[in-house]
This record gives C-alpha cells, structure tokens and sequence, in this order.
C-alpha cells in the first residue's frame, strides 16, 4: 500500500526529530492510532511540522490522512476504520465520547440527557451489547450489563477514537479483538518531547452552562530516551440543569427544568510507556520492545433525574443517586523476537463499584432501594504472530477473562464467570488482494452461589472473512468485503437479576454481511487538496435476541431469548481538504441508512415494523477552518423520524432533530521571556501557547428529545482555555 | 468554489429542516367494531377503557367505546384536552365513575385526573403520590396509596389511604398497611388491600378495616402475602386475592367474612385480576413462575352464591390461544358482555376482546398500550 512510500517521505520530512535522536518521541507518537508504533497522524504531523523550518516543503504532507514512523504489524488492517483525530476531536464542541462518535456513519447514541444522562452507542442497529469498546487496547468490561456509558469519557486526553465495523481486522491482536460485532477504540495521548524538553505540561479549564466547571491536568515527562510517562487528571462539576419545552401544534405549551442531573467526577490516570532496542528486521517489522503500563480511576456521584412524564410541576424532586467507582490497571508487553516471531501480552485488573439509592425521605413518590454492585475483572492475553512471508501471517490468540459480581440484593446469585476466547488468524496480503480469516473459540463456564442454578456452560466457533481488493494501480479505489457471524453472552444481570434473570438464556447471535469501497484523490495545487469517500452496504442478523419480556404485571419482566431482526443499511462517509494561502478547511460528511425490522412475532400487527429508536434516515456533517491561528468549526448532526416502539404508530413517533454546533478558538504563542509571538508559524522560540475557545451548542435552541420523555438541553455554551507548556 | 460550497452546505442544513414536520397531538381514531350496535336501548351508554402505557413512557391513554353506534374511539384525552400539558400521564391504574366526574388514577404521574363524565374534559388534577386504587362512598373519594410516613426504616414505608372530597377535592390520609392496593366497601367499613410488594420478601400479609364513619382504622385481618385485588359480594363475603411469592407460594383468593372480619375460605383459584358481576366472580390469572420459568393462564368462575367453582373458563370458543397476557376483566351488569384485555408484549398497542354472556367471541380491537382498566358509563360522552 502507502507505506512505504510515506516511510521514505517522513523519513526525509522530519529528520531534525529523527536525528535529534528522538525516536521515542516518533514511535510512541505514532502509538496513539494503534497501540504501538504503527500509522502517524495528522495532528502530529502538523504540529512537528510546524516545528520544522523546512516548512514549504512538509505543506503536501499535512494533507495526507496518515503517514507511518515506523512500520509494523500490528497496523496492517485489510480494511480502514472510521477515526476522529485529536485535533478534530478539540474542534467538536462535544463533553464526552459519545458525543464526538455521533459523527461516525452507522452510529446510533441513545442519549438519557445532559452531561449526567447515560448515552450508549448502538452501531448498524445491533443493540449496545454488540459494540466492543476499548480503552488504550484492553476492552472495558462490564459483565453486569453489557453497555459502557460512553458519556462518562471526557475528551480530554484523547487521541484519537475509531470504530471498526466487524473487527480490526489486523493481523496481530488480542482474541478480544475478535470477538465483538463492532468495537470502538479509545486511544489516549502518548507523550511526545520537542527539542530538550523534559516535560509537558497542559492546564485546561473548561466552564459554562449547567453550571459546568471542568479543570484538568496533563503531565508528561520523559525519564530517558527509552522511558516516559504520562499523568492526566481531571476532575467536573455540573448542575446538570437545564430548560426544556414541549410544545404541540394546536395545544399545551408547557416549560420546565430538568432535576437532579448534577454530577460531581474526579478522573485520574497514570501510565509509564517504554520501549528498547530500533530500527527494525527486515520489511519494516521493528526490532526491540515496547512496553506500557497504565491505571485509571474514576469516581462519581450524579443524579437521576428519571424519565419526564406529566406530573406536578416542582412537587417531586427526584432525588435517585447513583455512585460510580472504577479502577482498573492494565499493562501491554509487545516484541518483536525476529522478522519471523511476535509476541502481544495483554492484562487487566479491574473492580468496578456502583451504589444505586433512590430513598422516600427524599422523594416521597419512590420506593426504597439501596443498592450496591461490586465487579472484579481479571483478564490476561496472548497474541502471537508468525510471518512466514511478507504477505502471510498467522497469529494465534489465547485470552482468559474473570469476572465476579457481587451485591447486597436479596437472593443475590453472585455469579462468578470465567471466560476462555482464544483465536486462529491468518491473512494474506498481495499488491491487489488483502484477505483475514479468523475463528474465535469462545467457551464460557459459570459459578453461583450454592442453592442457585448456574447457567449451562457454552461453546461457540465463530469465523469472520474479511477482504480487500484494489483494481487499479493508478487509481486509489479499494473495494472490501466482510462476513462476521459473533454473539454475545448474555450479561449476568440478564441471566441472575433477582426476579429479572433467566438461567435459561441462549447467546445472542449476530451475522454480518458488509460491502464496500473506498475512494481517495489527491492534489499538489489548487483549492481542493485531498478528498476520501466511502462508501458501505450491509445486512445483519441478530437472531436469539434477547429481550425482556413481562410477566404477570408491569413491574415483573424476565428475559428471553425471543427477538428476531433484520438490518439493511448504507453508510456513506465522505471527507475533505482544501488549502488557500494559509487557510485551510477540512470538511467531513457522514450519511446513513438504515432499515431495522423486527421479525420476532409473526403473529403480531407490528411484524416487521422499525426497531425502536433507529431513524431511517440519518447523517452529520462537520466543516472546519485555520487561519494564522484561528480555528472555526461547525458540526451537524441530523437524526430523521423514528419510533419508540416496533409499534410504527403516530403515537410513537418521535420527531426528527439536528443541532448546530460552532466552535471559535485561537492559540497564542509566547516566547521564553513572556513576549507574544505575533508570527504564528514560529516556532523556534516558543515557550508557551494558550488557547482559548468558545463553543456555541444546538444554536437554534432546538428542543428535542433522543429517548422518549428525556428531553436533551436546547442551546447552551462552553468557554474553554488551555494553556500548553 | 467556496461560495458554492457554502451555499450547497447550507441549503441541505436548510432542507433538513423541513424534514423535521411539528409536534402533533396524535388524533383519537374510531374504528367500528359492532355493526349490530344500538338496536337494543340500554342504560349503559359506553364502555371508558384506560390504557396503562409503559412505565417512564407517559403514555397512558384513555379509550371510549360507544354502545349506541358499536364504534371504538382510541386515544380520546388529549384529542378532548389539548391543553393539558404532557397528555394522560404515566401509568394509568384505576379509573372509575362518581356522581358526574371520571376519575383516573395515574400512578406515575401521582395524581388522580379528575374528569366531567359528559364529556371527558379534564377538571382538576389533584397530586397524590405513588396513588394506587380509587373507591367512592357518601361524597368522598378514597385513595390507597403507597407514599406513606417514613419512620425509621426507609424499607418499612406504610402505604396510607387518602379521603377526598369529591366536590372541594380536600384530602386528609389514614395510614394504613404496606404498599395497599384495591379496596372494597362493606357496610360503614372500607376494607384495604396491603402488599408490601416494596418490601420483598417480607411482604405484608392483612386486609386494613377502616371504620368509613370515623376515618380510623378499627381491625386488621391476617390473611395471606402480597394481598391485592378485591371484591365484595351482596352476601356478606369480601374475596381477596393473594398474588403469592412468583417462586413457591402460589396466587389464591381468600374469603372474608365481613361480619365477623375473619378469613373463612381460600378458593384455591389463583388470581391476577378478578370482577364481580351478579353472583358471578370472573377470575383470570397470569401466574409467573421463577421455578419453570412459564406463564400459567386460566380463565374461571366461581359463584358467589353457590360457593363452587365453575367448571368452565367463561371463554369457550378457543380466543383464549390468541391471548398473550390478560391484563383486564369488565363485565356488563346488563347485556353481561365479558371485556378482556391482551397486554401483549406491553410495548406495542394490546387488544380489547367483546365475548359474548356464552363466552363466544363478538369482535375485538385494538387499544392503546397496556390495556387494563374498564369502568361502564350510563352517561353518553359527547361528541364520541
């Protein structure tokens, strides 16, 4: 492909870093879209561009998406992902994770609301407990439930965010990485120094509507050429209040405040990265060792406001709460023993608390509940990669996951499971045609307390195909292809909730068939720069759906493997760059279609109606500008009709909704002595940049809602400033 | 080129726009369901159906059926109340008729809605929280509910019953047992349910006796778990159903004495929901259990006179195969029409079945979600 033609051409655009002796700084840059080594990104590019004199000279390469420090294996992948970069990342004006993923083709966010609301992320309409996520490489657990709450990742020292449809289809990798229908990858900062520099310091504060204030920290310090670490801290405060209108043609109009959604969080990360030995083997694998150690903890207290349903206004304060408490370490072992042999260990500890209380002495309308979950996961993988060519690998994958669930609820089960995923690779890669083949063993064993029943012991193979094929040599078009047959286990909530579980559940399967291409142009001169364009057409089915289902009233549901659904769907992605002098635009457009039916009950006159909450329609866009320091951006969401129900009635219909969001944000240089530097591309004496920025949120003040009767906040704002040092 | 671009940019964000359409309130639709309606005068005019909607979906909804023209109009409220912000409310749990108001119980909402039965428009809305079941005697309305006092113990929370006024919608509470459900009057005595369904598995296990003169609590009966619905007959009896534990005490109806407010009988007939019409109690149940994992439905009479249990489930013609959850029993004290509701899967609209006195099957329609609720009017609705 591209790469080694974007190795000579890094080689020759930065040699100042690469003979500076700098290396590390290049490679565990370069870590940040893949874990180690692997594809540089844009933003890096930039930046040490920026800090090169030979500065006409790198302009070409600013608008090449990715160019590669040091090639690997680990960052082969038959087919791309879809990736929102640092620098796009700061430009969104968005406050977590899943905002900025609603910028991805095929992404739904089910969204509860303000800062504190959950938001979940449902990709190609296959449920949340299909999506994989993964933070710096390991996948977050959580076997209670099987969702993360992509809200509660602050962007703050994120790198860069992708999301694979199928699975990362590189060669060598954890047999997690295999074993989701779609998985997302949160990749934070690596630590870079420029020049002498030993540390790296950033102070943001962030403020502005709901009462939001959120400062953080960033540390980075360099121990040798060999050793460094990072330390990122960040702590939030929001009231989480909030407006919201309904309003019906013809009738009441009616305002009122959102309750109780104030969230108080402290985060804080520390990691230590390491790396021995250079240069590489032979056909770009790298020699030595890379090494990475990393621990996170989070703490929360928010409030649930609860779903808005007509009530006295202000009579009910809805004081539900909920306390979060996650710790997890984690470390990465990678070498490269010979060109031939290597080796990827992964392990994890985690304990996850959470401390539900919704207590009558506050809220007269609710029933006492108290309670308390405890999670341990343990988890550890090893991946090995053997290249018998330079176009044919095999790796070999085992993963052995622990988790244990505990709680104070009656007749609590205290499920204890103990996972085993282990995968067979190989892939093949000619000038033309890319192909991965996997198969993932899963087996999964369970233990309760005694007088419980466990569930029954479970064993699946499952395979995934997945190719690439280019057709012209002097035409930048890639045609793919994917099939993905995975499942997921049912959560330990779904099989041993008090009243709820059922021990009888089936895995959930999932089937995936995927087509698509990619097109990519470039130009030396003129306006328009670079375009990319993609283009995805897929079918899924999810089958042993499992879905609640009631009993003898209301408030008895247990689960059930009953659901049936088809998807049919298109995501188009098309993205840009122009260049004038020195300004510069990028834009990004995403659209999607899709057709989700539910086909569980034959009998039923809703048979085959749209499933709840995926529009048919839906898309973004985002369009960015640089001038002489100047940054404005403006994103787009569009979220056309859907319904809450299979039910596709006017009674369940949900309106469409977009926001408009602007962002404006300036950097400013100073010199050692404190002088500002008026000439923006300086760089020789910069001692220090502050940014400021301010943001503008759903400017038409839309009043809309993404789950039924959680009504989302109309415009808002958000002032940040950072200072870089 | 950029000047383009722009325009095209913001001409799509000014499309989308349009795509958008404005917030309806959703049109009551009819449907006709019995084309011999209105041949045969009666003095019941129609038939108000209250949907329960999904629990944090505020979609409970109010249906009406006419028996003059045999048409179903669903989803009348806020077709009638435009200006009734946010609709019905969430979780519609009881509705009944006093005097000239229609009275909704919305249990999530934590008011009752109170209504002119003429006409269906809205008149007040008086908030009681967590509120539960409504009965009426002598000019007031009594309300179980289960927001009562917190003493020392959140998980101990009495449930009480509040007294209103059904003209100044004044209130004063009683406490009561744990979490009380339906309530019946006998003589001077109200007589209240008490679950304790908060309070797993300490459920509450007695029958409140309630002097109606004095508004004070004067016995209470011991008589199963997790008591819940209730029935008075003309002979002096009181049935209560006990829904049991869902794991190995099963769901029964007990008898009380209501003379000697002593338990006298369990029927062994389990219960989810019954109605008494004539010496008839009609009686379904949905029995969950945790141990198989299945639901268990059975239709059943039993007569109150003779003290048997009939043979027979009232529906004889097989419809029952096509019910999924009963989730609603009405009977007609005149023409005895048996009105059962199919809940369904509770998130998509479940279904109204029309069996005939023969238990055969007259028509069925489609409802809002979670139908559950019946009450017959003897006024007509206007306009409907």
């Amino acid at each position: 492909m591209q790469v080694p033609k974007l190795l000579i051409l890094s080689l020759l655009t930065i040699p100042t870093v690469l003979l500076s002796g700098n290396i590390s700084a290049a490679v565990s840059r370069a870590d940040a879209s893949d874990w180690f080594y692997t594809a540089q990104i844009q933003r890096d590019t930039t930046r040490r561009n920026a800090k090169n004199s030979a500065k006409h000279s790198l302009d070409s390469m600013q608008y090449l998406n990715a160019t590669v420090v040091v090639a690997d294996r680990a960052q082969i992948k038959i087919i791309p992902s879809q990736t929102l970069h640092g620098k796009e990342l700061e430009n969104l004006s968005v406050h977590s994770v899943a905002d900025a993923i609603r910028y991805f083709s095929g992404v739904q966010i089910k969204d509860y609301g303000g800062i504190g609301g959950l938001k979940t992320v449902n990709v190609r309409g296959m449920g949340t407990q299909h999506v994989g996520v993964f933070y710096d490489g390991v996948e977050l657990g959580n076997a209670q439930n099987g969702t993360v709450d992509l809200g509660r990742f602050s962007l703050d020292n994120m790198e860069a965010i992708s999301l694979y449809n199928g699975q990362k289809s590189s060669i060598f990798q954890s047999a997690k990485d295999f074993a989701s229908a779609s998985s997302i990858y949160m990749e934070t900062k690596l630590p870079s120094f420029y020049g002498i520099k030993n540390n790296n310091y950033k102070v943001t504060t962030k403020g502005g509507s709901f009462g939001t204030i959120n400062p953080s920290f960033l540390w980075e310090h360099k121990f040798s050429e060999k050793i460094s670490s990072s330390f990122s801290t960040e702590y939030l405060y929001t009231t989480g209040r909030y407006k919201f209108t309904y309003r019906k043609k013809d009738g009441y109009d009616t305002t009122q405040f959102r309750h109780n959604g104030q969230v108080k969080s402290f985060r804080a990360e520390a990691a230590v990265f390491g790396h021995t030995g250079g240069g590489e083997f032979y056909d770009g694998v790298a020699r030595g060792t890379q090494w990475k150690v990393k621990s996170y903890f989070y703490d929360s207290n928010r409030g649930f406001p609860g779903a808005s349903v007509r009530e006295e206004p202000g009579k009910f304060i809805h004081a539900d709460h909920q306390w979060d408490r996650n710790f997890f370490t984690q470390g990465s072992y990678k070498k490269n023993f010979s060109g031939f042999y290597g080796l990827l260990l992964n392990a994890k500890f985690a304990l996850d608390r959470l401390h539900y209380v919704s207590d009558p002495r506050l809220d007269v309308s609710t029933m006492y509940i108290n309670n308390i979950y405890n999670q341990h996961e343990l988890y550890a993988s090893a991946a090995n990669d053997f290249r018998f060519y330079k176009w044919w690998d095999l790796n070999l994958s085992a993963d052995f996951q622990y988790n244990k669930l505990n709680s104070n609820m009656l007749n609590f089960a205290y499920p204890k499971r103990y996972t085993i995923y282990s995968a067979a690779a190989t892939s093949f890669r000619f000038k033309k045609i890319k192909v991965q083949g996997s198969l993932l063993y899963t087996y999964v064993t369970e233990d309760v307390k005694k007088g419980s029943n466990a569930a029954k012991d479970k064993h699946k193979f499952t395979p995934t195909i997945v190719a690439s094929y280019i057709p012209f040599d002097d035409i930048d078009l890639t045609f793919r292809a994917f099939y993905k047959k995975v499942f997921r286990m049912p959560t330990l909530n779904d099989l041993y909730y008090t009243f709820i579980g059922s021990t009888l559940l089936k895995p959930e399967m999932a089937k995936q068939y995927d087509a698509g291409a990619t097109y990519k142009k470039e130009w030396k001169g003129g306006f328009l720069k670079n375009i990319t364009g993609d283009v995805d057409v897929y079918y899924n089915e999810i089958s042993d759906k499992i879905i609640a289902m009631p009993t003898s009233n209301q408030f008895r549901w247990t689960m059930v493997n009953l659901g049936y659904v088809e998807i049919k769907g298109v995501d188009v992605a098309l993205s840009g760059t122009y260049a004038i002098n020195k300004a510069r635009i990028n834009t990004r457009f995403t659209y999607t279609y899709q057709k989700a039916q539910d086909f569980t009950d034959k009998s039923s006159n809703y048979y085959g109606g749209q499933i709840p909450y995926i529009p048919w329609h839906s898309g973004s866009a985002i369009v960015g500008g640089e001038y002489e320091g100047w940054e404005a951006n403006y994103s787009f969401i569009y979220t056309g009709k859907r319904y809450s129900s299979q039910a596709n009635i006017p009674e369940n219909r949900e309106l469409a909704w977009y926001t408009s969001d602007f962002t404006f944000a300036k950097t400013l240089k100073f010199s050692n002595s404190g002088k500002f530097i008026k000439d923006n591309s300086a760089t020789a004496n910069n001692n220090f940049d502050i940014r400021l920025s301010a943001e503008v949120n759903n400017i038409f003040n839309q009043q809309y809602e993404v789950v039924r009767c959680y009504p989302m906040p109309g415009i808002n704002f958000r002032f940040i400033v950072s200072v870089i040092f | 080129m950029k000047k383009t671009y722009f325009f095209f940019f913001f001409s799509l964000v000014f499309l989308l726009s349009g795509c958008r359409g404005s917030d309806i309130i959703v049109p009551s639709t009819p449907t006709t369901v019995d084309t011999s309606a209105g041949k045969t005068s009666s003095a019941i005019a129609g038939m108000f159906l209250l949907n329960e909607g999904n629990m944090g979906s505020n979609k409970a909804t109010l249906d009406y059926y006419n028996y003059n023209t045999g048409v179903y109009h669903k989803n009348i409220f806020a077709t009638i109340n435009p200006l009734v912000s946010r609709e019905l409310g969430d979780v519609g749990n009881d509705i009944q008729i006093y005097g000239g108001k229609l009275y909704a119980v919305i249990n999530c909402s934590h008011y009752i809605e109170v209504m002119d039965v003429r006409t269906a428009k809205h008149i007040a809305a008086i908030t009681i929280p967590n509120c539960r079941y409504i009965v009426f005697n002598k000019g007031y309305a009594y309300i179980s509910s289960y927001a009562g006092p917190v003493l020392i113990n959140p998980n101990a929370r009495l449930g009480y019953v509040a007294r209103m006024d059904t003209t100044t919608f004044k209130i004063d509470t009683l406490v009561v047992g744990y979490q009380p459900e339906e309530m019946v009057i006998s003589g001077d005595n109200l007589y209240v349910a008490n679950s304790g369904g908060y309070r797993v598995p300490n459920y509450d296990r007695t029958v409140s006796v309630i002097d109606l003169n004095k508004f004070k609590v004067t016995t209470t009966i011991d008589v199963a778990i997790n008591l819940h619905r209730m029935e008075a007959d003309e002979y002096g009896n009181i049935y209560v159903s006990s829904r049991g534990d869902y794991y190995t005490v099963p769901s029964s109806i007990y008898v009380i004495n209501s003379s000697t407010n002593t338990v006298t009988k369990n029927l062994h007939i389990p219960c989810s929901e019954m109605t008494l019409c004539g010496d008839s109690l009609y009686v379904y149940s949905t029995g969950w259990s945790y141990v198989t994992n299945k639901n268990t439905i059975s239709y059943t009479v039993y007569n109150t006179k003779a003290q048997v249990k009939m043979p027979d489930s009232f529906i004889k013609d097989g419809t029952e195969k096509n019910i999924v959850i009963p989730y609603g029993i009405a009977v007609n004290p005149i023409t005895r029409d048996i009105f059962v509701t199919d809940a369904k899967d509770y998130v998509t609209p479940g279904t109204l079945y029309c069996f005939s006195k023969e238990g055969k099957k007259k028509w069925s329609v489609t409802t809002g979600d979670i139908p559950a609720h019946m009450v017959f009017t003897t006024k007509k609705l206007q306009n409907f």
